[in-house]
């Protein structure tokens, strides 16, 4: 029995991309307030699930349940996930030459709006919480009117996602990766975001290959991904495990335990 | 007025029209472009234009502007900028020996703007000249002739609007003395059972620098033809072309451009939207001559198709004749990328919306470097007016 009411719940779930099955039976429950950490060694699935659940086009689910606040979160394209409060910062942030940063985020922070049913925020009022949240991550103002991401580096790009979600302020935030190829500021300026929606009504799942980014953004519980299934979970202790041991070991005991 | 050198050009442009003929897909440069439903219209012209209602003036923003009701002018334009002055004109640059449609707008020329910036003038702002089509079964040839003296600069905008099935046969002339700055738009919104067909000739003496502007939006059938001629040692052309097609549209975009003389620079992009049953065309030349070395030109050519029976022909043609040279050349036909589709979708924005939002983005790169404001608008409504349901009119813009 839970007091708590569940954010999401994933069911043994089998999905994959072009015919390729990548995920076999993977189960997680993630409740508000909580940080959970998904690490395992490069094609364990963990991107696939990062995709999965934001319903990026080609990734095909073929058993299993995902469900969001008790709602069927395969059944809604990306942008109702989006409106329903899921939000992926992505690995790979593209680039749009020709529409504009502000204007993009607006529209996206307004579809939210709508959707719950709230009066739609002007043009200044947008402005003042863009520039309030701008800070947070140390982005300057100019990169606002520029293309979305257009020009941007790597780092920035990262930034850039963590500013939209820190706008956006999601119920659960997916982090596919964020920390890959960034400089130890930059990381504490994603950590600094992830932290700030650390509170009763908001859960994150933080993707990783490293347990860098976990010294910054202590997780709740640590789950390891091998060949798309959670082969163990545990709390922060187990990511320095990991750091010190590699994967090796837990894929092992996987495999003997199969 | 008109003077007897002109009435013999008018006699002798006729008698080549009648050699020549209505141009037939037969003919190389008219091979995706089909006149016969132009051909079989028995055309009038009218001599007394009724006024019409100007939805696209910009009276209050241009330094002049000069209205064209089927081909002829209406009212009489007051206070022309310093250093700008009407004059008659009794010779050509256009090929009319060759081109069937110069032949036959220089065989029936009407009213249009001829006008002549004196040497070292700078005319500030920009000059209007709205050509506005009214009625069925009534064509107008306009011809535009533009002179820009030597270090001289001026903008001019031409528009082409109207109501009815009409046909349109213009023709623009532009010689630019040495050192001038020409910035030239032609922005075509014409009735959606019109008929189009404008040519524009360019010819550039030593480190002339033109930029020539081709928005075509509107139209059953349109055919634009741009003919740069590099006549001077160091010109610089840039020639930016948007072609925005729905519903059965035919948007034809021909160009040409003649390195003649060494140390010229051509750039050139042409950009085409198509949706439904839409097909655009993009035909461009670039001829480098023997004598042009240290030529430096670029030319692409870039098209999205939002639907499955909307065409494209693209056809970019470098012809060089000499080897110390820059020149690339380019063109590719896609369709709305899933990546930035699927990223915006991702952060709450709707797929109709998203499209809108990409297909506008495509289109801005033309868009958003032309330098004047109000042209930049109405192009950017137009776009909206065209395709109401991908393009939602955008609310409180942030640029």
């Amino acid at each position: 029995m839970q007091g708590l009411k569940r954010m999401l719940e994933i069911k043994n779930l089998f999905a994959g991309i072009e015919g390729k099955e990548i995920l076999k039976g993977l189960t997680l429950r993630v409740n508000p307030g909580e940080v959970h950490a998904i690490m395992g060694p490069n094609g364990s699935g963990k991107s696939t699930l990062a995709n999965v659940l934001a319903g990026r086009p080609r990734y095909e689910v073929t058993s299993g349940e995902v469900r969001f606040e008790g709602k069927d979160l395969l059944e809604l394209p990306p942008e109702e996930r989006a409106r329903e409060g899921v939000f992926l910062a992505m690995q790979y942030p593209v680039e749009i030459p020709g529409v504009n940063n502000i204007y993009f985020l607006k529209s996206a922070y307004n579809a939210m709006r709508k959707h719950r049913g709230e009066e739609e925020l002007d043009a200044i009022e947008f402005l003042q919480l863009v520039r309030e949240k701008m800070k947070l991550v140390e982005l300057d103002e100019a990169f606002m009117n520029r293309g979305v991401n257009e020009g941007f580096s790597g780092g920035e790009k990262k930034r850039n996602e963590i500013f939209q979600m820190a706008v956006l302020d999601p119920k659960l935030a997916i982090l596919d990766e964020t920390d890959s190829g960034l400089d130890i500021d930059a990381l504490r300026i994603v950590a600094t975001g992830v932290n700030m929606l650390r509170n009763e009504r908001h859960a994150v799942l933080v993707i990783t290959h490293y347990q860098r980014l976990l010294r910054y953004l202590v997780p709740d519980y640590v789950h390891v991904l091998s060949e798309g299934r959670i082969v163990k979970s545990g709390g922060k202790e187990l990511a320095e495990e990991l750091e010190q041991k590699g994967y090796d070991w837990i894929e092992e005991e996987a495999a003997a335990a199969r | 007025m008109e003077t007897s050198v002109q009435n013999a050009i008018r006699e002798l442009a006729a008698e080549r029209f009648a050699q020549l003929g209505w141009p037939t897909p037969q003919l190389e440069e008219w091979r995706y472009t089909n006149l016969a439903a132009v051909q079989k219209v028995a055309w009038r012209t009218e001599e007394t234009p009724a006024p019409v209602d100007l939805p696209s003036t910009l009276a209050s923003r241009a330094a002049i502007e000069l209205v064209f009701v089927n081909g002829r002018l209406s009212g009489n334009p007051a206070g022309w900028p310093a250093g700008v002055q009407v004059a008659g004109s009794d010779t050509t640059i256009a090929d009319w020996d060759r081109n069937a449609m110069v032949a036959l707008n220089l065989a029936n020329s009407q009213d249009g703007a001829t006008i002549k910036v004196a040497d070292q003038a700078i005319v500030d702002g920009f000059i209007h000249l709205l050509f506005v089509g009214s009625g069925d079964g009534i064509w107008s040839h306009p011809r535009n002739v533009i002179t820009v003296g030597r270090h001289a600069q001026v903008t001019i905008v031409e528009t082409y609007v109207g109501n009815g099935s009409y046909f349109t046969n213009a023709l623009t002339e532009i010689t630019a003395a040495e050192g001038a700055v020409v910035d030239h738009y032609r922005v075509q919104f014409e009735s959606p059972s019109a008929f189009h067909v404008g040519n524009v000739y360019i010819r550039q003496e030593r480190a002339a620098s033109v930029t020539s502007r081709a928005i075509a939006l509107g139209s059953a059938l349109a055919r634009s033809e741009t003919h740069v001629a590099l006549a001077g040692e160091g010109a610089t052309i840039s020639l930016d072309g948007l072609f925005v097609g729905t519903g059965s549209q035919h948007l034809d975009n021909q160009t040409v451009i003649d390195h003649i003389h060494p140390h010229c620079e051509s750039y050139e992009l042409y950009k085409g939207v198509l949706d439904e049953k839409a097909r655009g065309i993009f035909d461009g030349r670039i001829i480098v001559r023997p004598g042009a070395q240290k030529t430096v030109s670029r030319q692409e050519n870039r098209n999205l198709l939002l639907s499955e029976t909307a065409i494209v022909d693209s056809k970019p043609t470098l012809e060089i004749h000499n080897d110390d040279v820059k020149c690339n050349h380019g063109s590719t036909i896609g369709q709305i990328e899933q990546e930035p589709l699927f990223y915006l979708r991702s952060r709450g924005i709707g797929e109709e919306e998203a499209r809108s939002l990409l297909i506008h983005a495509f289109a801005s790169e033309i868009v958003d470097r032309m330098k004047i404001e109000p042209v930049r608008e109405q192009v950017r409504r137009q776009m909206f007016r065209a395709m109401p349901e991908r393009l939602p009119e955008r609310r409180g813009s942030s640029r």
